[in-house]
C-alpha cells in the first residue's frame, strides 16, 4: 500500500468525500431533531400519565425526520454531480470514476425512495433514529461503491451491515422483526467472517489489498488451492450479501419480518451496491482468473464457482417461491431467483455482461422498492401481508393495483416494461461472451426460471384482480397526506419501470459509458 | 401510415382507461373502426410492386448500442393478417357490447391484446417483435380470468403458461439468432447464411415455440379449455388472431432465418400438422359442450396452416396464409354465435340441452349465421375456407401426396363433427310442434342486438368475398411468399 496522504490536502479530501459527508451531516441532524421532539413527547405523556408516545407527536417527527433527510440527500445527489469525473487516492481507498458517481447518485434515490415510504409507517417509534440509521447505511452504499481496495470494501460493507441490522430489528412491539434482525445480524456477521478471511488470504497470496495490484500479481500466478480458497470464501461473503442460494436462507425471514423500509431498503440499495462492489472484485481484482463456465470448456477460475451459484439460486429460488403464501417471503425467494440471473453477466465476464448486470439490479431495486410499497400499503389497510390480504385490491384502490401490476410484470419480464428488456439484454450479452455458446445451458436455466416464475407472479395478481376481498379492511383507505406520499412514491417508481422499459437508451448509454 | 395501427390502439387503451366507464365499448368502437379504415385504406393504396418484399415503413434508432431499431415494415403476408386483425378487432368488440361490469379493464385488455397483434405483424425488428409478441401473453389471462365463465381460473393460467412456455423456445432461438451475428434486423438476418450445423437445432427450438401458440399437436390443449374458459371476446381473438401469431411467426422468423433446418425438420412439421388435423376433429365428434367443438375444430384449422407452411412451395405456404386469414373469420363467427348469441340467452352450451329448445325458431338470425359459418368452416365452395383449403392441398399435392388422402379423409370428419354441432344446436328433435321455448328461469329472450348484426354481417361479408374471390388477397400474398428464400 502506498500512502499518499502527504500530497492530498485535506480541503481536497473533503471535496473528494463531500457527498459522504453531507450524508452523515444530515443524520447527524435528523438524529437531533428526534432526539428533541420525540423528548418532549414522551415529557408530556408522562406528565398525564400515558407511557406511549401520542401519534400525533410521532408523526409531527417523522414528517420533520423525512423532509429533513430527503433534503440533505437531495443536496448530496447535487454534491455527487459536482465531483470531478475522475480521481484516485491512497491507492483505490477512495476512488472517483463515472462509474461510482452514476452509482452513488442511484443509490443515494434509492435510499430517497425508502424515506419516501418511512414516513407511512406508524410501527416505527422513533422515526428519527430509523431515518438516521437508514442514511449512515447509505453512506456504507456509497464507501462500498467508491472504493477499490479490500480493506475499505470490507468497511464499507460492516457500516452498511451494522446499519441494516439495526433496521431490521427496529419495530420493537413485533416478534418477528426481532427475529428478523436476529437472523440477519447472525448470517450476516457470520459471511463478513468469510469475507474478511478471504481478503487476508488473498492478502497473503498478492501481497496487496489493491484491485488494481491484485490482479497485476495474480496475472503470473496459477490458481493454487491456497488462492482458490481465498476467492471462494470472499465470493461466499458476497453470496451473502445478494443473497445467493445456497447461502440465502436469511432471506425470507429479513424480508417478512423487517419493518418494510426495512426489507425495501435491504432488497435494493444493499444489492445494487453488493453487485457493484463483486463485479469490480472479479472484474478488476480476480480478472487474470476468470476461468471458463462454457459446457464443454469448464476451466478453474470465480466464474464457475458464480455460475453454479446463478444456477442453484434460479432453481431453489424459482421452485420454493412456487409454494409461499405470503407476499414478501415470496418475493424474499424471487430475490433469490433474481440474484442468480443477475449473476449471468458477471459469470459472463465481459464489458456488455457487466452493464446489463447493473443495468438489471437498478430495474429490479426500483420494482422491489415499490413493490414494498404496495406491500406496506395492504399491510396498514388489511393488517397483514398474505396473499389473501391482497383479495380485491383492484377495488379497493385501483391505481396501486395497477402499480403491483407494472412492478409483478415487470419482475417476470413481460414487455413493455423495464424487467423484460433487462432480462434480454442481459441474457443476450452472457450468450454473446461465452464463446461458442458455451454459457447456453445457464441461460436455458435461466429462461426456464422465468418460465416458472410467471406463474407465481400471477398468483399475486389474480389475488388482486380476480378474488372476492375475503377479509374486512381494518381501516378504511385514509388520504392522509403521509399516504399521499406513499402513493405518489409508488406511482413514481411503477412510471420509472415503464419509462425504463420503453425508453432504456439513456440508462444503458451511461452506464457503457461510465465502464470503459 | 399502416403503422398508425398500433399508436391508435395503444391510445385508445389508455383513453379507456381514464375516461368514465359509460364511455369505454364506445372508445373501444372507435379505436377499432379506425384500425380497419386504416388497414383497408392501407390495402387498396399501396402498390402491389411494395407488397412483394418487406418494405420498410418506419426505421428509428432505439438502442443503437445493441442494434436494436424501432423498425416496421409491411409486405403482403403482414398486411393480411393485419387486415383479419382489424375485421376480427371490431367484430370482437362488436359481440362485447354487453359487457357490464369493469368495462374500462375489459376493453383496455382487449385493446392491448389488439394493438400488440397489430405491431407483431408490422415489425421487421426481432427484439419489437419479440416485445410485442409477450405483450400479448398476459392480458389474455386477465380477460380469461376475470371475465370469463365455466373453470376460468383453470383455462387462463394454463393458456397463460403455455403460451408463456412457447416464448421461452422463442426466447431462446432470437438469442442465438442475435448472438451469432449481432443484428436484430430481420431483412438482414434473413439474408445471413446460417451454419447448418446451427440451423439444424436452433429451427426447431424456435418453431417449436411459436407452434404451440399456433396450437401444433400434441401442444394444444390449451387452445380448448382457453377458449371455453374465456369470454366471447376471449375467444374470438384467441382463435382470431392470437393462434395466427404464432403461425404467422413460425413463417416470417423461424422460416426465413433457418431455411436449411426448416427443410431438415419440414417432413416432421407435416406429420404433427396432419396428427393434428385428424385427431382435433375426431376429438371434436364426441365433445359435448359447443364450445368444446369450435375450439377442436380451430386446432384442426390451424393443422391445415402449419401443412401449408411444412410443403415449402409458394402454393402451398400462400394457402396457408389464406387459411390464416379465412380461419380468423370464421372462428370469430363461430365463437360469436356459441358465446355470444346462444350462450348469453340460455346459460348453457350443453349441446343436448340446446337440442331440446329449437333454437332454430327462438333465434332464427342466430340460426342463419350459424349455418353461414358451419358451411364456411366445412369448407363449401364459395365461402374462404374452401379457397384457402384446396390451396392448401394442392401445394401439399406437389410435396407430400400422402398426406394428401389423409387429410381428405379428415375433412370428412370436420364435416360431421360441423353438421353434428349444427344439428344438435339449432335443429334439434323436437316433439312439440311450437318448439318448448326453454320456460326455465335462466332463458333470457332477449332479441339479437343490432351490435350484434353489425358483428356477424361484417364477418360474413368477409368470408363471402374473400371465398368468391379470393385472388384479391392472393395477388399480394403470392409474390410476397416468393421472395421468401426459404422455398425448395
Amino acid at each position: 500500500m502506498t500512502f499518499l496522504a502527504s500530497t492530498v490536502s485535506y480541503l481536497e479530501l473533503f471535496k473528494l468525500v463531500l457527498p459522504e459527508v453531507v450524508v452523515v451531516i444530515t443524520a447527524l441532524v435528523v438524529l437531533s431533531i428526534g432526539l428533541t421532539s420525540g423528548r418532549a413527547a414522551i415529557a408530556t405523556g408522562v406528565s398525564s400519565a400515558r407511557r406511549q408516545t401520542s401519534p400525533a407527536g410521532t408523526s409531527a417527527t417523522s414528517a420533520w425526520c423525512s423532509l429533513t433527510a430527503i433534503l440533505g440527500i437531495v443536496i448530496a445527489i447535487g454534491a455527487v454531480l459536482l465531483l470531478p469525473s475522475t480521481a484516485s487516492l491512497f491507492g483505490g481507498m477512495l476512488v472517483i470514476t463515472p462509474l461510482t458517481s452514476l452509482f452513488k447518485i442511484i443509490c443515494l434515490a434509492l435510499s430517497f425512495f425508502t424515506v419516501c415510504l418511512v414516513q407511512a409507517e406508524k410501527s416505527l417509534l422513533h422515526p428519527g433514529e430509523y431515518v438516521a440509521i437508514t442514511l449512515l447505511a447509505t453512506v456504507g452504499l456509497m464507501v462500498l461503491v467508491g472504493s477499490e481496495e479490500l480493506l475499505m470494501i470490507f468497511i464499507g460493507l460492516e457500516l452498511l451491515g451494522l446499519s441494516l441490522y439495526v433496521m431490521a430489528a427496529f419495530d420493537k412491539t413485533d416478534l418477528r422483526s426481532a427475529e428478523a434482525g436476529l437472523k440477519y445480524f447472525l448470517f450476516g456477521s457470520t459471511s463478513s467472517a468469510f469475507t474478511l478471511f478471504g481478503i487476508s488470504l488473498i492478502y497473503g497470496m498478492s501481497g496487496s489489498t489493491s484491485l488494481a495490484a491484485i490482479s497485476e500479481k495474480l496475472s503470473t500466478a496459477s490458481v493454487q488451492p491456497l488462492l482458490a480458497t481465498g476467492i471462494i470464501m470472499t465470493l461466499i461473503g458476497f453470496a451473502f450479501k445478494i443473497a445467493a442460494a445456497p447461502f440465502h436462507l436469511w432471506a425470507p425471514d429479513a424480508y417478512q419480518g423487517a419493518p418494510i423500509p426495512s426489507a425495501a431498503f435491504i432488497a435494493s440499495g444493499s444489492k445494487v451496491a453488493s453487485f457493484v462492489v463483486l463485479g469490480k472484485i472479479v472484474l478488476v481484482g480476480f480478472s487474470p482468473l476468470h476461468g471458463s463456465p462454457g459446457w464443454h470448456a469448464m476451466i478453474a477460475g470465480w466464474s464457475p464457482v458464480l455460475a453454479v451459484l446463478a444456477a442453484l439460486s434460479i432453481l431453489i429460488g424459482n421452485l420454493v417461491a412456487l409454494a409461499q403464501t405470503n407476499v414478501r417471503r415470496l418475493l424474499a425467494y424471487s430475490a433469490v431467483a433474481h440474484a442468480g440471473y443477475t449473476l449471468l453477466g458477471l459469470v459472463a465476464g465481459s464489458r456488455d455482461g457487466f452493464s446489463a448486470t447493473l443495468f438489471y439490479v437498478v430495474v429490479y431495486a426500483i420494482t422491489l422498492v415499490g413493490a414494498f410499497g404496495v406491500v406496506a400499503i395492504v399491510r396498514s389497510e388489511t393488517g397483514g401481508d398474505d396473499l389473501k390480504n391482497f383479495s380485491g385490491l383492484s377495488s379497493r384502490s385501483p391505481l396501486i393495483a395497477g402499480c403491483m401490476t407494472v412492478f409483478m410484470l415487470s419482475l417476470a419480464g413481460i414487455p413493455p416494461l423495464g424487467g423484460f428488456f433487462a432480462k434480454f439484454y442481459l441474457f443476450s450479452a452472457a450468450l454473446r461472451a461465452g464463446g461458442n455458446y458455451g454459457l447456453f445451458w445457464l441461460i436455458a436455466l435461466a429462461l426456464f426460471g422465468s418460465f416458472v416464475s410467471l406463474y407465481y407472479y400471477l398468483i399475486v395478481l389474480k389475488a388482486i384482480f380476480v378474488d372476492q376481498p375475503s377479509l374486512a379492511t381494518v381501516t378504511s383507505p385514509s388520504f392522509l397526506s403521509s399516504d399521499l406520499l406513499r402513493r405518489a412514491t409508488i406511482l413514481a417508481l411503477a412510471a420509472a419501470i415503464f419509462f425504463l422499459g420503453v425508453m432504456p437508451e439513456p440508462l444503458v448509454a451511461r452506464i457503457l459509458a461510465a465502464i470503459s | 401510415m399502416i403503422a398508425w395501427t398500433i399508436y391508435l390502439t395503444f391510445a385508445g387503451a389508455l383513453v379507456v382507461l381514464v375516461l368514465p366507464r359509460v364511455l369505454a365499448r364506445w372508445i373501444a368502437l372507435l379505436t377499432t373502426i379506425a384500425g380497419l379504415v386504416l388497414c383497408i385504406i392501407a390495402f387498396v393504396h399501396m402498390p402491389i410492386a411494395d407488397l412483394a418484399h418487406f418494405t420498410t415503413i418506419v426505421s428509428v434508432p432505439w438502442v443503437p448500442r445493441l442494434a436494436m431499431n424501432y423498425h416496421l415494415a409491411v409486405d403482403g403476408v403482414s398486411l393480411t393478417m393485419v387486415l383479419v386483425t382489424g375485421i376480427s378487432a371490431l367484430s370482437t368488440v362488436l359481440f362485447s357490447w354487453d359487457v357490464d361490469q369493469r368495462q374500462r379493464e375489459f376493453f383496455f385488455w382487449l385493446l392491448l391484446v389488439v394493438g400488440g397483434c397489430y405491431g407483431v405483424f408490422l415489425s421487421a425488428d426481432l427484439f419489437l417483435f419479440f416485445a410485442f409478441y409477450e405483450l400479448v401473453i398476459v392480458p389474455k389471462y386477465f380477460l380469461i380470468a376475470v371475465f370469463g365463465s365455466t373453470n376460468k381460473e383453470y383455462g387462463a393460467m394454463k393458456l397463460t403458461l403455455y403460451s408463456f412456455f412457447g416464448g421461452m423456445f422463442v426466447f431462446a432461438g432470437i438469442l442465438v439468432a442475435y448472438a451469432t451475428i449481432g443484428s436484430l434486423d430481420l431483412n438482414q438476418l434473413a439474408q445471413f447464411h446460417f451454419s447448418p450445423q446451427l440451423q439444424s437445432w436452433a429451427f426447431p427450438m424456435l418453431f417449436l415455440g411459436f407452434a404451440v401458440l399456433a396450437g401444433i399437436w400434441p401442444l394444444h390443449t390449451w387452445a380448448p379449455t382457453g377458449h371455453v374458459a374465456a369470454p366471447t371476446a376471449g375467444s374470438m381473438l384467441l382463435a382470431g388472431i392470437v393462434m395466427k401469431l404464432g403461425a404467422y411467426a413460425g413463417l416470417r422468423v423461424a422460416m426465413n432465418l433457418f431455411p436449411e433446418g426448416f427443410h431438415m425438420w419440414s417432413k416432421w412439421i407435416a406429420v404433427f400438422a396432419v396428427i393434428g388435423i385428424v385427431y382435433a376433429a375426431a376429438v371434436a365428434l364426441r365433445q359435448r359442450d359447443l364450445k368444446f367443438v369450435i375450439g377442436y375444430s380451430s386446432v384442426s384449422h390451424m393443422g391445415f396452416v402449419l401443412l401449408g407452411l411444412a410443403t415449402a412451395n409458394v402454393l402451398g405456404v400462400s394457402g396457408a396464409v389464406l387459411q390464416m386469414f379465412s380461419h380468423g373469420v370464421i372462428a370469430a363467427l363461430l365463437f360469436a354465435v356459441a358465446g355470444r348469441m346462444i350462450y348469453r340467452r340460455t346459460h348453457t352450451r350443453e349441446l343436448d340441452a340446446l337440442s331440446e329448445m329449437n333454437l332454430s325458431r327462438a333465434l332464427p338470425f342466430a340460426a342463419f349465421t350459424f349455418v353461414i359459418a358451419s358451411a364456411a368452416s366445412m369448407g363449401i365452395p364459395g365461402f374462404s375456407g374452401f379457397a384457402a383449403e384446396i390451396t392448401i392441398l394442392i401445394g401439399t399435392w406437389k410435396t407430400y401426396p400422402i398426406a394428401v388422402w389423409i387429410t381428405g379423409a379428415g375433412m370428412v370428419l370436420v364435416a360431421a363433427f360441423t353438421l353434428r354441432a349444427l344439428m344438435k344446436s339449432f335443429f334439434g328433435e323436437v316433439r312439440l310442434q311450437t318448439g318448448r321455448v326453454p320456460t326455465d328461469a335462466d332463458w333470457n329472450e332477449q332479441p339479437i342486438t343490432a351490435a350484434e348484426k353489425c358483428g356477424a354481417y361484417l364477418l360474413m361479408f368477409a368470408t363471402l368475398a374473400v371465398g368468391l374471390y379470393p385472388k384479391f388477397l392472393l395477388d399480394r400474398i403470392m409474390p410476397a411468399v416468393e421472395a421468401m428464400r426459404f422455398l425448395r
